[in-house]
Order: structure tokens, then sequence, then C-alpha cells
């Protein structure tokens, strides 16, 4: 799960963890993926991995009903991912 | 201070004992048990399952603690959330909140749950009794019970 970044193509590699329908909808818990050089916020990557695949778009075509969290930590759409090693996608929560 | 994740239920006298053991400064000691309900919107239902996020779940009750640690002047707490697949009237959450007097003990403890319902990373999905599993809505109420803290 490190970050690796490749000098010669710009691509960073990070992991990407599901949770509850969303996790449902892409069909699996987590991918690991390698980012194209332009992907700067949460949103970019959601609006990225809609082009990836009919599950990603499966999972997102809502993307106001998901959430993210980098590295751990709530994240903002506009958020950016910076060095994140871990983003994660979600629903809202409903604990307690 | 201390959160845990776990599958088996806890006993709520048991672990107000433990938090609270030889100790004379306490006061006021608040808990609270959050059980499952046996139907949803009508709905019967015969389990509900908890999914969360290992790691994030554990940091996120720890920052929770904190805030609640930082505005009242408790001196112990304890958060405990079940995961898993639990029945009806069964027990999914324990927060407790001691302090020198009740007021505080008693704010902290409804703070700590309305933070934890709108941060904390667990999911719940609901399996009726016709054995359909339904994913549970986030209430906009919760959030208003959150917002209510933040000044």
């Amino acid at each position: 799960m490190d970050t690796a970044r490749d000098n010669t193509s710009g691509n960073t590699t990070i992991t990407l963890v599901y949770f509850a329908w969303v996790r449902e909808k892409i069909g699996r818990p987590r991918d690991e993926i390698s980012i194209p050089a332009g992907i700067a916020t949460v949103a970019d990557l959601i609006a990225h991995l809609r082009s990836q695949g009919a599950e990603y778009e499966a999972a997102f075509s809502r993307p106001e009903l998901v959430r993210a969290a980098i590295d751990h930590v709530h994240a903002r759409p506009d958020a950016p991912l910076g060095s994140a090693r871990e983003i994660a996608f979600f629903p809202p929560v409903t604990g307690g | 201070m201390a959160v845990r994740i776990q599958t088996e239920p806890f006993d709520l006298s048991a672990e107000a004992a433990a938090l609270t053991a030889g100790r004379t400064d306490i006061g006021a000691i608040v808990t609270f048990t959050g059980t499952v309900r046996g139907s949803a919107g009508g709905r019967e239902l015969s389990s509900m399952t908890l999914e969360h996020y290992p790691g994030m779940t554990e940091a996120e009750l720890a920052r929770v603690e904190a805030e609640a640690t930082a505005r009242w002047p408790l001196q112990a707490s304890l958060i405990v959330h079940r995961v898993g697949e639990l029945r009806p009237g069964e027990p999914i959450v324990l927060v407790i909140a001691a302090s020198p007097h009740r007021h505080a003990a008693f704010e902290a403890a409804a703070f700590l749950m309305d933070y934890l319902k709108t941060r904390a990373p667990f999911w719940k999905k609901e399996t009726g009794v016709e054995g359909t599993g339904t994913w549970v809505d986030a209430r906009e109420t919760d959030d208003e019970a959150a917002r209510r803290w933040s000044v």
C-alpha cells in the first residue's frame, strides 16, 4: 500500500477502499490504481473514476450521495489529494 | 478515555465499574446504550448488520472523544461500538461519561453520541423478516443534532 511515484510518467499509485453500497456497486472492497497527472482533488478523482468503467459510474452516478476520506480523515470534494496513500468512498455514516 | 470496536455484546454495569474502579473524585456517571429496534418504517426486521472502516473508525472515535474532553471536565469516558450481525433488542453502542458534576457528564454523553452518529464510519444494513437487506439512509435530524454543539 505504499505510495509509489513513477517519475517518468508523473503517475501516482494509491489504494482506494469502498464501504456499504458503494462497495456493493463497485463489486469489490478495494483497488490499487494509478492516478494520471492533473487529478488534484477528491472531485477530480471521482470524475476520473466515472470514466473508467460501468461499476464506477454506478457507484458515483450521484456523487453528492458519496462521502470520502483521505488517509482516515473525512475529506470534502474540493480537498486536495496531496500525497494520499488511501482514499475511501462511502455513503453518509449511519452508526450509533 | 478509551474506544473499542467489537462483535461481542458488552456488559454496561461491568464497563461502568471498571471505568471508575478505585476512584473517589468522580461525582457523576452518565451511560447511554443504543439497542437494535425490531422494526423500521413499518417493516419488521430479523437482523441489523454493521459494517465499519477499520483504522479510521478508531481514529475518528478518538478524535470525537478528544473533542469532548476539551469541552467538558471529564475524568473518564468510554465508547464501545459493536459490528457484525445483531438481532433486535441487542445493544449496539455504549457511551459512558464521568465527571465531578452531573451537567458535564450529561452533556458530554449526548455530545459523544451526536458526533459519533455523524462522523464515525459505521454503516447499518437492515434485513427484513422476508430476507431483503436495505442500507439505512443517514438522517438529517442527526446532522442537526450534531450541529447544535458547534458554536
